[in-house]
């Protein structure tokens, strides 16, 4: 159902990307524009070196666009300081890696509690909070345990933990499953999807037909632009006969 | 689809008239091949001329009632026990009509690719809300039609899989970009030049 009162949490607005200068210059990102809605899943697909990881940097602020604005909560990204874009990074920017980036020597629940710390809150409340995010992901009976103790898919809900804990309510997450079998892969895109239907915008890159299903909306990216989109579902059970 | 076949498993169970075989039958696979009631009538007509079947008549809100023979049985088992067997290639309107759009001068085959990806991509984000929705609700008498979706969302996938490699295959059949041959011949001329220099 499209609710015209969403919040847009993220917003492209013309944004090209360009490595390299002259002749040998590449554009990752040419003039794409999109937004993303609260409580909307939208996957990013495309062939390789089509801008998907591109597009995801820029919108987490790893990255900053040679033209155009990307604006998180409505905040313009290029109009801030490096300590302001490194605040609301770790304050409103999930980031879910493929290969995690955890840190082999802290426990999960300290692994999700570092945006806080690193944000000055005090060790014990951080670590409250984390617990409730391990618990939201399923594992929160691992909480003190180090990451060579757990399996890749109990490894990647101690990242989504992380990108979810706190007030962040835009997820970034880049070939997600990547790792992961198709089972364990599943429980991911639902945590996803349930953090999705609580109301986070969520991105994410896939190369997987699979993990489109999942998604409201589908962008197309291809040479750096965006070439097509599906519409937002809406009535979902008319494709199957009545039930 | 052997409606045959399935009116003879629901039969294996108990008696059953026809309309409680079409609603048996719905039930299971989550009316995602809707049966026609003047099929199932046609069915236990030929079913009860060769045998499979009985009659057992008519009772007092008048359904009429069947029951499965011995001949019934035996051929549920050998259905069973055989392999589904894909009628030499199976017809697959897409493909055909990829294969038509590229012998076909002025058809834009990457668009006939997207529009077809969009569809099935949509219709594949039904099937997985779907089944979260069957999984949520967790009944043992929905497996079978769990497990109709999952054949489903496989078959979306494969369809999907097959487009993006057509259109990989259809990429680089296609002549070389005239501004990306530029770009790698000045790089390959870059290579030469810092090979050279060290």
């Amino acid at each position: 159902m499209i609710n015209t009162n969403k919040r847009q949490l993220l917003e492209l607005d013309a944004v090209t990307k360009t490595y390299g200068e002259g002749a040998t210059s590449v554009a990752a990102l040419r003039d794409v524009s999109f937004s993303v809605d609260e409580g909307e899943f939208v996957a990013v697909m495309g062939p390789s070196g089509s801008g998907k990881s591109s597009l995801l940097a820029l919108a987490g602020g790893l990255d900053t666009a040679s033209s155009g604005e990307v604006y998180v909560q409505d905040t313009p990204l290029g109009k801030l300081n490096t300590n302001e874009l490194a605040r609301l990074r770790r304050r409103a920017v999930g980031y879910v890696f493929q290969d995690f980036n955890l840190i082999p020597t802290l426990t999960a629940v300290e692994n999700a509690a570092l945006p806080l710390e690193l944000d000055g809150w005090k060790p014990a409340k951080a670590h409250r909070v984390a617990k409730n995010a391990l618990r939201q992901v399923g594992i929160e009976h691992l909480a003190n345990r180090f990451m060579d103790q757990l399996s890749g898919g109990q490894q990647q809900r101690v990242a989504i933990a992380r990108a979810i804990i706190g007030e962040r309510r835009l997820i970034l997450a880049d070939e997600p499953t990547g790792a992961l079998d198709s089972v364990t892969g599943n429980g991911v895109l639902e945590v996803l999807r349930e953090r999705a239907d609580a109301g986070a915008a969520v991105v994410m890159v896939t190369h997987e037909p699979r993990h489109a299903g999942w998604a409201d909306r589908v962008v197309f990216l291809k040479d750096g632009r965006i070439v097509d989109q599906t519409a937002l579902q809406s009535d979902p059970a008319s494709l199957l006969a009545a039930r | 689809m052997s409606i045959k076949h399935s009116l003879l498993v629901m039969l294996q169970q108990r008696q059953r008239y026809g309309f409680e075989l079409r609603e048996e039958f719905e039930r299971s696979t989550g009316s995602t091949w809707p049966l026609n009631i003047g099929q199932v009538y046609t069915t236990l007509d030929r079913l009860e001329r060769d045998g499979l079947v009985a009659d057992r008549g008519t009772d007092d809100q008048g359904h009429r009632y069947y029951e499965i023979t011995e001949a019934g049985r035996i051929e549920v088992v050998g259905w069973f026990a055989t392999p589904v067997a894909p009628s030499t290639p199976p017809r697959n309107e897409l493909a055909i009509k990829l294969a038509l759009a590229l012998s076909t001068p002025g058809v834009d085959v990457d668009a006939v690719v997207q529009t077809q990806r969009i569809s099935t991509i949509q219709t594949m984000q039904g099937y997985v809300r779907a089944r979260r929705e069957a999984d949520r609700a967790n009944k043992a008498e929905d497996l079978s039609w769990r497990l109709v979706l999952e054949s489903l969302i496989y078959s979306a996938e494969a369809e999907l899989k097959w487009l993006d490699h057509c259109e990989a295959k259809m990429s680089s059949m296609a002549k070389p970009d005239p501004a990306m041959a530029a770009g790698t011949a000045a790089l390959a001329t870059k290579t030469t030049q810092t090979k050279a220099s060290s």
